[in-house]
């Protein structure tokens, strides 16, 4: 494990900068923090502090399949995180294990223990004992060190690995059963915090003096979280053990085997993605059945994993431009869904999913066309071009839209024999009235733009005996349509750079300091040039030092940096 | 009368055998048995306590809500007319401000902040300290099964409003089949059973945590302040487990009232339609009733609605949080027809919720009269996202501490005067409650005994 220092960090921009001209981290002498990333060359930044996270639901059953295999079900149930700045994963970073919370690992725990040493299973354990009605040290030794090194992410101490033994010894003693006493054993260490915290560690930098860094298992871990959202695998664990991932060549090697991994990448980007767009909002997805007959729960659980496939299609299958989400024909659909899009459906083999494509005349395009998106921001019984409007601006351009004012008047349109023909007359009023217009001129232009389709994301011509005009205008750019819509917002110059920021703040679990705006344009050419890729876009944050930059060790205690030699 | 949280040593606990005796345990509550009568402990102490919370989005309407009459007896005006079997328990409480002193009115956040905390947020998402069933949980929670029990009829896994902090959210039950094996299921011990063996797996399972609690506390000395704050939670949670398994090496204490209810169907309740939410509210209010009565927690949460209710109705395009926005007061009848509509459901349901508990017998009255259930909402009218006259109720006698079956005008004054009331009442308070102008040391000498 590695040794903490106490010295105290003062280290300006400009001493910062110039100790990493020093070191070689800049050919040009004067790209110090603060300037601009025209010369190509990633600029150097403070970093944060290194992070404890809870682990969520999504990767602690991600960590239990890779390490006792898929057969291994489990029930944990955990506590809602709060979403800090749009994201649940800085929330993780904050989340305290509650008593309630507790009892459900212990549980889980419990379970999976079980599960592993019952008779199916058994040989998931590299060994057998010399009397299954005995304690077999050497035996449990071999197992608890294997499966603790995994569930850790880094080889437990001697000190850790003898006690767990010790544990089971005296387990399997009174229960006068091997395997009970594997069991008891294996179970603390699922209810550990060094299993259900990710916590980072740092250790003295050897090539800045007084400096800290992380260490090779905390990168190990932020890479795999981030790229296949589960704890780090056998060799990603022995190249940190090795020191690789503190070279370029070594971490780009690892890197390079991860991205190859398209099963494992998707998840990954499916857990971005799930939590940028809060598809938590998907559990409470129901419309009425007098007004929307069609929409199901089905429908509406088959309406977030379309959501998710198109993403992955997109972003990991075809490699494509990630702008191309907002205009892309390439669709997945169910029987379910298709009722929806009005479009038979046979699945054929194994799966009820079958990829189609949209037509060219088809008034559909892009992510934000599909039922997902639509009906999630909608009434039970109608559209609502305001939530509509509101999250794609908070989603996918990072614009906050504020809360309304406690005591806005909606005497204009609460007058019951008022005959609004459209959507689009009745929200007029948002647009002229002083105290609503300020907010609804930035969402409701565009949630009309997608009135074509109904609070079920049925297409539709007319509301009512009126033909719907789903035009207007996003930042300049007009459209007379949803597919213009996604067009405009393919267009828009916010869109690539918030997907960056949100990937950012995602990957390294907390919000941006000012030092850090540098960095972030340098990725976002860097996401230019690539054609928008997103895969490209996360190769080149997780091969870049920022990712791994820390400014404090885990203590907060802060570093200082002497003087360098001959400086 | 106040309950101490049981302190227990290692030592004391693992004196036991595995497959042996019971270990002994000397704990408050458990070497105390009932009385002859039953109407009290053998020690002669009274039946303890118990705390709970109701909460429902979206206020009242006021034309139809507020009782012409102050004092005992009032009157059930048109929205809380499923009162009339449950208003003598029932002390509500109207004209009770939250007064922010400035700060926002946060939409459907700042009014049950206010109220459940003691005091009003500076921004959304901010949670000035715990929630009022948590500090009294704090207290009287400790020697029982679960520490709190936590329920909303949404059907979703984020409607909880018990919490110690915005991070430490209590996460609720969501289905009446989950609360069922939750409480009734494969670990729950008939206190009413004859026969009592202790678990063997109940010591070992103690050891395992005790064990984690030993090897894991060097983790403190790599982490910051903030980081080592959350792991000091972890560890107290590691201890409060510890603690309640000990409970279930004894044989617990006979519970007259308990009857365990057979086992549920998995009927599917799905959305947020007001008769599923009913329905899922009925069958979780019987089961959480019952628990209650089997000694499984003393502290019990229960969301009818969310702050911003988005409750429906078959064949309305719109929730009810928007047709409080959007729909039109009825001169002749002073209110919003539909919202009044959704709101006599709620109340219905909460009528349904203090029978419940009125309904099973204990000692020589009912468990309600050894209840102190706390109930309130978020906004006074939501149209308008108002928080003077947040409407808050209390139902249940507190073993005899509280009077019931009064209508209260609170006159503008502070609403946590009812919360430094009822930490009072559960024996929790030092010598106030709350911030800023909703600070108060002052009970309402009305409702109490």
């Amino acid at each position: 494990m590695s040794d903490r220092y106490s010295i105290r960090l003062h280290v300006t921009r400009r001493v910062l900068g110039t100790i990493l001209v020093f070191v070689g981290f800049g050919s040009n002498a004067g790209n110090l923090v603060g300037q601009s990333s025209d010369t190509g060359v990633e600029p150097p930044i403070m970093g944060g502090a290194p992070t404890m996270r809870l682990m969520d639901e999504q990767q602690y059953t991600n960590a239990i399949s890779d390490v006792f295999g898929t057969d291994i079900k489990n029930t944990v149930r955990f506590p809602p995180v709060r979403r800090t700045d749009g994201l649940v994963a800085l929330g993780a970073t904050t989340a305290v294990v509650t008593s309630g919370a507790l009892e459900t690992f212990e549980a889980a725990a419990r379970d999976i223990a079980a599960h592993v040493v019952d008779e199916q299973h058994r040989l998931l354990i590299p060994c057998r004992p010399a009397n299954v009605k005995q304690p077999d040290d050497a035996c449990a030794r071999e197992f608890l060190g294997r499966v603790g090194r995994l569930l850790y992410r880094r080889p437990l101490s001697a000190d850790e690995l003898n006690v767990r033994v010790a544990a089971a010894q005296s387990a399997s003693e009174k229960l006068n059963n091997f395997y009970g006493g594997l069991q008891s054993a294996l179970s603390g260490l699922l209810v550990a915090p060094e299993f259900l915290f990710l916590t980072e560690a740092t250790e003295p930098d050897p090539t800045l003096s007084g400096a800290v860094r992380l260490d090779g298992y905390s990168r190990a871990t932020r890479l795999s979280l981030l790229l296949w959202n589960t704890i780090p695998d056998e060799e990603l664990l022995r190249a940190a053990g090795a020191g690789e991932l503190y070279t370029q060549r070594g971490l780009t090697r690892q890197v390079d085997r991860l991205l190859a991994s398209p099963l494992r990448v998707q998840a990954g980007v499916r857990a971005f993605f799930d939590d940028l767009m809060v598809m938590e909002a998907f559990g409470d997805l129901t419309k009425d059945s007098t007004i929307y007959p069609t929409f199901s729960l089905k429908i509406a659980s088959d309406a977030k994993e379309q959501a998710l496939r198109i993403i992955v299609d997109q972003l990991v299958t075809r490699n494509g431009d990630y702008r191309d989400l907002f205009t892309t024909r390439h669709i997945f659909l169910t029987q379910a869904l298709g009722t929806i899009y009005r479009v038979p459906v046979q699945a054929a083999g194994a799966t009820e999913w079958v990829p189609y494509e949209l037509s060219e005349n088809d008034p559909r395009a892009g992510l934000l066309t599909q039922v997902g998106y639509l009906a999630v921001n909608a009434q039970p019984g109608r559209t609502s071009p305001t939530r509509r409007g509101r999250s794609l601006r908070e989603v996918f351009m990072c614009q906050k839209i504020p809360d309304p004012p406690p005591n806005v008047s909606f005497t204009i349109i609460e007058d019951p024999n008022a005959k609004y023909a459209t959507m689009r007359d009745r929200a007029t009023a948002h647009s002229t009235d002083k105290t609503c217009a300020g907010c609804h001129r930035l969402t409701d232009p565009i949630g009309l733009g997608f009135e074509n389709f109904d609070g079920a994301a049925q297409f539709r011509i007319r509301e009512g005996n009126a033909i719907i005009d789903a035009s207007g205008e996003l930042d300049g750019i007009s459209f007379h349509d949803g597919k213009g819509l996604g067009q405009a917002v393919h267009d828009n110059p916010n869109i690539p750079p918030c997907i960056v920021k949100r990937l950012y703040q995602y990957a390294v679990g907390r919000n941006l300091s000012k030092d850090e705006k540098p960095v972030l344009a340098y990725f976002e050419q860097r996401f230019a040039d690539q054609q928008y890729k997103f895969i490209a876009l996360l190769r080149t944050l997780v091969t870049s030092k920022a990712f791994y930059q820390v400014g404090v060790d885990a203590t907060d205690k802060p570093r200082s940096v002497t003087a360098l030699n001959g400086q | 009368m106040s309950y101490s949280k049981s302190k227990l040593s290692r030592r004391s606990i693992l004196r036991g055998i595995v497959g042996a005796s019971a270990v002994s345990v000397g704990l408050p509550f458990l070497e105390c048995f009932l009385n002859g009568n039953g109407t009290a402990l053998a020690s002669g102490a009274a039946l303890p306590v118990r705390f709970g919370t109701w909460f429902w989005g979206l206020g009242m309407d006021s034309e139809a809500f507020i009782p012409k009459k102050v004092g005992p007896d009032y009157d059930l005006p048109p929205e809380i007319e499923s009162w009339k079997d449950i208003k003598q328990h029932v002390n509500l409480l109207t004209n009770y401000h939250v007064i922010t002193d400035g700060k926002p009115n946060v939409c459907h956040f700042t009014g049950w902040v206010a109220l459940r905390t003691g005091s009003v947020p500076i921004t959304r998402g901010y949670y000035p300290g715990a929630s009022i069933d948590v500090t009294i949980g704090d207290v009287i929670g400790g020697a029982s099964r679960f520490r709190s029990l936590d329920c909303t009829a949404t059907g979703n896994d984020r409607d909880s409003y018990s919490f110690r902090s915005a991070d430490a959210i209590n996460a609720p039950v969501t289905s009446p089949i989950e609360l069922y094996q939750k409480l009734f299921g494969a670990e729950f011990q008939d206190p009413n059973s004859p026969n009592f063996t202790p678990n063997p797996n109940i010591i070992l399972r103690r050891s395992v945590l005790s064990g984690v609690r030993d090897e894991s506390a060097s983790l403190e000395k790599r982490l910051g302040t903030a980081d080592r704050a959350r792991l000091d939670q972890y560890f107290t949670s590691i201890r409060e487990l510890e603690e309640r398994l000990a409970l279930q090496l004894q044989k617990p204490a006979p519970a007259p009232s308990c009857k365990v209810p057979g086992p549920m169907n998995g009927k599917e309740l799905n959305g947020l339609d007001a008769l599923v939410v009913a329905e899922r509210h009925r069958l979780m209010a019987d089961l959480m009733a019952m628990g209650v009565a089997c000694n499984q927690t003393k502290v019990f949460n229960m969301v009818y609605s969310i702050s911003g209710a988005s409750t429906v109705r078959k064949g309305l395009e719109k929730t009810h949080h928007t047709i409080t926005h959007e729909e039109f007061v009825d001169d002749k009848l002073g209110y919003q027809p539909t919202n009044f509509w959704f709101l006599q459901r709620a109340f219905e349901s909460y009528a349904y919720f203090i029978k419940a508990f009125a309904s099973i017998p204990e000692g020589d009255g009912t468990l309600l009269d050894n209840c102190l259930i706390y109930a309130h909402s978020d906004q006074e009218f939501a149209k308008i996202h108002s928080i003077t006259g947040v409407p808050m109720m209390t139902a249940g006698k507190a073993g005899g501490r509280m009077k019931t079956g009064i209508h209260v005008d609170g006159k503008g004054e502070p609403g946590t005067r009812l919360g430094y009331t009822l930490l009072q009442v559960m024996g929790v308070n030092g010598g106030e409650w709350g911030t800023g102008s909703m600070k108060t040391s002052r009970a309402i000498s009305e409702i109490l005994v």
